[in-house]
């Protein structure tokens, strides 16, 4: 102690800052039991047999040249770019209104806004077997107004996936939202008005491209969630719609080819890593573009 | 562009603004509000609106002991894993929030990697790890599988909350004789305290919902909440899982105001 002291009063500007070591405990965690267990999911990946003793890039091919598993990642990509395009499109608003409001409305908003996001998931999407159901309550609706004779179908389809899949991660697009919105300048849209814009000329001009920082990271939260959700995936969209998630429980679960599953995971996580790196290459083209203006 | 169009122009961008966001709120909030109404129902089935209303189904509840076991070890499994989240996360924020060096840039893209990463694949490859090294799976790879998914919500709140810390208050400490555990147990800590709750807070409800880790890393033994909840989603539509939905939400509804008050979670999460 005495010496730390010592040392501490010879260097002031050090105290500011704390021993890198402190991270040493979590990095050695992450180490044994994250970054460990998917190296291991990359070799047994690279393995033929499900004994995995012959070395080979036999699992990827099979993926690879297997129209069945390819539509699975084609159709899981798909639904992740629906569900963040609904996310955008609605929350955008949310975070717009939750600017011009006053502080009282601007906490329930907020709060509103979580209430999903620290809900459980699965209680989330039984919600919405309750409202998408034969008996729920739009069907309920549509018939006491005499719309329509029989049910619909909205359970197990596309539709009603993308609609729960929206809602469930809606708080992921919009508090990014609500942080780029909150830092542009206000006088930059009183600025574009005065100079005679109207207000959708001021908005797709001036406000959408400076909160593009806000849209990249909340697109690439929504986009990694809708398609990793498990749950949602498999209770809304039922047996006849398979994602990659579900699909890889299955080979690894029920079917226990851990090297194919090894192999689905791995193309996954690069896919969802693709993604990202998308996104983030497009986040700084748009700071650029929102610096130069 | 004249004056009254203009006007028209304003307005019409502001309405439809206002509708878009006021739906989106509803979408939001509603289902939540059908399944407390649907719980209370009288029948059998999930019909809206119920034919009849009663607490039956919270009587259910009360007997359900599967699901409450399953809700112990779920309880069990998120203290233990937002206890050891805050002492190696806040440590590790300590070390990389104040820290321009390479490695702790590369630490915190490490640290917060679960965030983006498919869980159901760290699942598999925890699973696979821990049957490698001869570990059995049961509350304690639950643990471990768990604090790996939700420290980087500990780390990041209490970064968020150093970043916020004027490194003055630390050099005036430092220059008045304080030694520098003293520093950080009366200056640091109490001022990154409500960093360190909220992201406790966000972890502990994730790992209560998490679903992609312990699918992997339960058994019938360590049963968790949410996986029994979807195991018997998937055989039938039980009223009873509506009734187990409520309590859940207004629980999680009754710790948000908490956390509310304790901490302004709001203005936290929103930067």
């Amino acid at each position: 102690m005495k010496s730390a002291t010592t040392a501490r009063i010879t260097a002031p500007g050090d105290v500011t800052s704390f021993n890198l070591g402190l991270a040493l405990p979590l990095g050695v965690a992450f180490a044994i039991f994250f970054v460990l267990p998917l190296a291991q999911l990359l070799y047994l990946s690279l393995h033929n047999d499900t004994a995995a003793t012959v070395w080979g890039l036999g699992q990827y091919i099979k993926f690879l040249t297997d129209p069945f598993s390819l539509a699975v990642l084609g159709s899981t990509l798909l639904l992740g770019a629906e569900v963040t395009l609904a996310c955008l499109v609605l929350g955008y608003p949310i975070a717009w209104l939750y600017q011009r409001s006053g502080s009282r409305l601007q906490t329930l908003i907020i709060m509103i806004v979580l209430l999903p996001l620290l809900t459980s998931v699965v209680v989330r999407t039984f919600a919405w077997i309750v409202i998408l159901g034969r008996q729920g309550i739009i069907n309920s609706v549509l018939q006491s107004l005499g719309l329509i004779g029989t049910p619909l179908r909205m359970i197990y389809t596309q539709g009603g996936l993308v609609a729960a899949l929206a809602q469930v991660q809606m708080p992921l697009m919009v508090l990014p939202l609500i942080t780029a919105i909150g830092r542009i300048d206000p006088n930059l849209s009183d600025a574009s008005a005065s100079l005679g814009a109207g207000s959708w000329r001021t908005f797709f001009k001036v406000m959408l491209p400076l909160s593009m920082p806000g849209i990249i990271a909340g697109c690439t939260l929504t986009y990694a969630a809708a398609i990793t959700a498990f749950i949602t995936q498999s209770l809304v969209g039922g047996g006849q719609m398979l994602f990659m998630p579900m699909y890889l429980y299955q080979q690894a679960s029920t079917l226990q080819n851990w090297p194919f599953a090894a192999a689905i995971s791995i193309i996954f996580l690069f896919a969802v890593l693709a993604i990202v790196a998308l996104f983030s290459t497009l986040g700084r083209r748009a700071r650029g573009y929102g610096d130069a203006r | 562009m004249s004056g009254r169009q203009r006007n028209w122009e304003a307005l019409s961008f502001q309405i439809v603004m206002t509708v878009i966001a006021v739906l989106a709120l509803i979408l939001i909030v509603s289902p939540s509000l059908v399944v407390v109404i649907v719980s209370f129902t009288s029948g059998f089935s999930l019909k809206f609106p119920p034919p009849g209303y009663s607490t039956r189904w919270y009587v259910e509840l009360w007997n359900a002991w599967q699901l409450q076991f399953a809700a112990r070890n779920s309880v069990v499994v998120a203290l233990w894993s937002t206890g050891l989240s805050i002492v190696l996360g806040v440590a590790a924020a300590l070390a990389i929030s104040r820290s321009k060096t390479l490695t702790a840039k590369l630490l915190d893209s490490l640290f917060m990697s679960p965030l983006v990463l498919p869980a159901l694949a760290f699942g598999l490859a925890a699973l696979m790890f821990f049957s490698l090294i001869g570990l059995p799976v049961s509350l304690l790879t639950l643990v471990i599988g768990h604090t790996i998914v939700c420290v980087p919500y500990v780390v990041r709140n209490t970064v968020a909350a150093l970043a916020q810390l004027e490194p003055t208050l630390l050099e005036s400490s430092a220059i008045l004789g304080a030694s520098r555990l003293y520093t950080f147990r009366r200056i640091v800590l109490p001022l990154i305290r409500p960093g360190i709750i909220s992201g406790a807070f966000i972890a502990f409800m994730s790992s209560f919902d998490n679903v992609p880790v312990s699918l992997f890393l339960r058994d019938a033994a360590t049963d968790m909440l949410p996986i029994r909840m979807w195991q018997d989603l998937e055989g039938k539509l039980d009223v009873t899982i509506a009734a187990l939905s409520s309590v859940l939400i207004i629980a999680t509804v009754a710790l948000m105001a908490i956390m509310e008050r304790a901490t302004g979670l709001s203005k936290r999460l929103t930067g």
